[in-house]
């Protein structure tokens, strides 16, 4: 008996990732809940700018392909278009966190019954290791050679925290892809978001703490090890909101 | 023929986009075209449409996209500022090849420029809509009925073409009130075997996308554009004359800009100036050839516009400098006179020997 | 007794597999290269299997496939 093999709704190519970038796993994770949810035939992925903009060939749902930051208003229009689809986005952090943060704030305010999967790795990774809006204090990139320093740049955005505070948003869960049980943890969060579309309850997004092993200078287990000890501090994984969870506890 | 109803230029814009299937309007507030979108969030509730009113117009452009994506009619509308935020939608609706209709009521500008009356966004529209190579059919109304038959049109033709269709008008357009008969006719429909709608594990997936990083491909998408553009300059320029036929003066005017020059044009004539008008309808594509047949008998031509000369440039593009080609216009929301046209028209009469 | 199967040809060495495998039995094979020019991953003692699939769980490009 097959007790692991790839998804159906995975395409059978080869990623474009680096050796050991978590993209892929994440990827998988989605491709997993569509298949246990049976809805690939019904699905409609909008894939951002980014290492992930060739999303679109990776899923063998329907695929838009959106402007930098842009990913949840198209999604508001293929999902108003026919509200009957399952529509969800995938973006990396600079994507989401910074030249899409309207696009992501409001359609979380407007609890756009959408579901969005935000790959929170720190940098920017397609164009070379730049720093992003979730980049650590300290964190060294191509621009801030010196480590993020705060004093003139700022501090990272959180995402889920941000959003927590959204009264529109259902659903915001930080989960990571480390280790093998926060993996199993991400699966049961994503295929959750997914479920939440299914039922009409609105804005989901699931922020994934993913590695950069390139960009960050690591090998592929010292990006693994990087990840819990430096950003799952400052990013602490939960659920930062669940509407209906609230509710049910009333 | 259906009896004709007294409606603002906006509004019968707006009852046209419906009847011509759209379902779907996203815009943000902006001076002088807010009563599309006051009009269409009543009207879109009504009859099971969705109207939203997006943070910016980065975003309801945006939305547009994916609406068009998923195969439906979709529109919004904005005014000049507004326009140059969505230009970076624009261009994907262009590399991903999606038909959607956008509506710009100008204004002055550059910058926040002013609220009043302008044709000053001719070149944004017809040149640099956003980056790459890339066209939109660009029609400009220069009546209420036309406020609502050409959006009928815009989109029969943006399915027709895959692409964009901008509905050029200014605030007059929109402000004015006049007779409009909304009998359109049928709308035609397109099959979208393209669009996301979901396999439905009927079919393989599809992609709406416009990322080619292959120069070689890419090359060819935009050739294989062009190619049809080529087609389109060929068969859908649309123009009106008006006592062109034997005119030695022929003025080339759009929008509020023809209806001026129209009575300047009766004026001259009573004055005996056989003046005449080319009135382009599409400004993309723009009637090049019945300009450059004018150019063979007439003496001189004049670009009346609301701005500080542009479709003048494709006056002399298409006439091939052939005849001197002189500008009357006034800018930043002003409108020229009839007085100034007639002016404009008896000078070049004096210099350039139109019949007295 | 359980079987991993791993194709070969899409493994990019990463080795995220090899730190997941609670029996310490796969590893890279550093006798081959594939066309990638990656050492793919292979369990050393097929025996010592349980079938966990932990290393499937990590892989980022779908390479193994777990049955039992």
């Amino acid at each position: 008996m097959i007790v692991f093999e790839k998804p159906k709704a995975l395409a059978d190519v080869k990623l474009h990732y680096c050796p050991g970038c978590t993209h892929g796993i994440i990827h998988r994770l989605v491709a997993e809940a569509i298949d246990e949810l049976g809805i690939e035939g019904r699905t409609i992925g909008v894939a951002p700018v980014g290492c992930s903009v060739f999303a679109y060939n990776y899923f063998n749902c329907d695929m838009v392909q959106a402007a930098h930051g842009r990913a949840p208003a198209v999604a508001t229009g293929v999902k108003r278009a026919d509200p009957n689809n399952i529509v969800f986005t995938y973006q990396g952090d600079g994507d989401l966190a910074a030249i899409g943060t309207a696009e992501t704030v409001h359609s979380a305010a407007r609890g756009e019954n959408i579901t969005v999967i935000f790959v929170n790795n720190a940098i920017y990774g397609m164009t070379g290791g730049q720093m992003a809006p979730t980049t650590l204090p300290g964190q060294v990139t191509q621009t801030s050679p010196y480590g993020r320093q705060v004093e003139s740049v700022g501090y990272p955005v959180k995402v889920c925290e941000l959003l927590s505070n959204v009264t529109g948003a259902a659903y915001l869960e930080r989960v990571a892809v480390n280790d093998v049980k926060n993996v199993k943890n991400a699966a049961r969060a994503i295929k959750k978001a997914f479920r939440y579309q299914l039922e009409g309850k609105g804005f989901s997004l699931i922020e994934v703490l993913s590695t950069c092993p390139t960009n960050w200078g690591l090998t592929p287990d010292k990006a693994l090890k990087w990840l819990e000890e430096n950003m799952m501090p400052y990013y602490p994984l939960g659920v930062y909101k669940d509407k209906y969870a609230e509710e049910a506890g009333k | 023929m259906a009896d004709k109803v007294l409606m603002k230029g906006n509004e019968a814009l707006a009852e046209a986009a419906i009847m011509a299937g759209c379902r779907h309007y996203f815009g943000y507030p902006i001076t002088p075209q807010t009563e599309v979108a006051a009009y269409l969030a009543k009207r879109m509730p009504q009859i099971g449409g969705t109207f939203l009113q997006a943070e910016s117009e980065v975003a309801a452009i945006n939305m547009v996209i994916g609406v068009a994506s998923a195969g439906k009619r979709v529109m919004t509308s904005s005014s000049s500022p507004g326009i140059s935020l969505k230009s970076e939608g624009i261009s994907y609706l262009a590399g991903c090849d999606l038909p959607a209709l956008i509506v710009n009521v100008q204004r002055g500008g550059p910058g926040l420029g002013g609220i009043q009356p302008s044709q000053s966004d001719y070149f944004q529209a017809t040149r640099g809509a956003g980056h790459g190579d890339f066209r939109m059919l660009v029609l400009a109304p220069a009546s209420v009925q036309e406020m609502a038959s050409l959006v009928f049109k815009g989109f029969d033709l943006a399915d027709k073409y895959r692409m964009t269709t901008m509905i050029l008008a200014d605030g007059t357009m929109g402000q004015m009130m006049e007779p409009v008969s909304l009998d359109m006719g049928e709308v035609k429909a397109y099959d979208k075997p393209w669009a996301v709608t979901g396999t439905k594990g009927e079919r393989t997936h599809n992609i709406v996308n416009s990322l080619s990083l292959l120069p070689e491909e890419l090359e060819q998408w935009n050739i294989k554009r062009y190619a049809m553009y080529k087609e389109i300059e060929e068969n859908e320029a649309m123009y009106e004359e008006f006592m062109a036929d034997d005119a030695d003066i022929v003025v080339v005017a759009f929008g509020v800009a023809a209806r001026v020059a129209r009575n300047a044009i009766v004026a001259a004539r009573e004055k005996g100036i056989k003046a005449g008008m080319i009135r382009p309808i599409t400004l993309w594509p723009f009637p090049k050839k019945v300009l450059f047949e004018k150019a063979k008998t007439a003496k001189a031509f004049i670009s009346v516009e609301l701005n500080m000369g542009q479709m003048i440039e494709d006056v002399e593009l298409a006439i091939r400098c052939s005849r001197p080609v002189t500008l009357c216009s006034r800018t930043g929301g002003m409108i020229p006179t009839p007085e100034q046209v007639l002016q404009s028209i008896e000078e070049a009469a004096a210099k350039n020997g139109g019949d007295k | 007794m359980a079987k991993v199967t791993f194709r070969e040809e899409r493994c990019k060495g990463c080795g995220l597999c090899v730190g997941a495998c609670p029996k310490k039995i796969v590893a890279l094979d550093e006798t081959k290269l594939n066309q990638q020019g990656h050492h793919p991953a292979k369990v050393t003692e097929p025996e010592k299997c349980i079938g966990c699939a932990f290393c499937a769980t990590m892989c980022p490009d779908c390479v193994i496939t777990v049955e039992r």
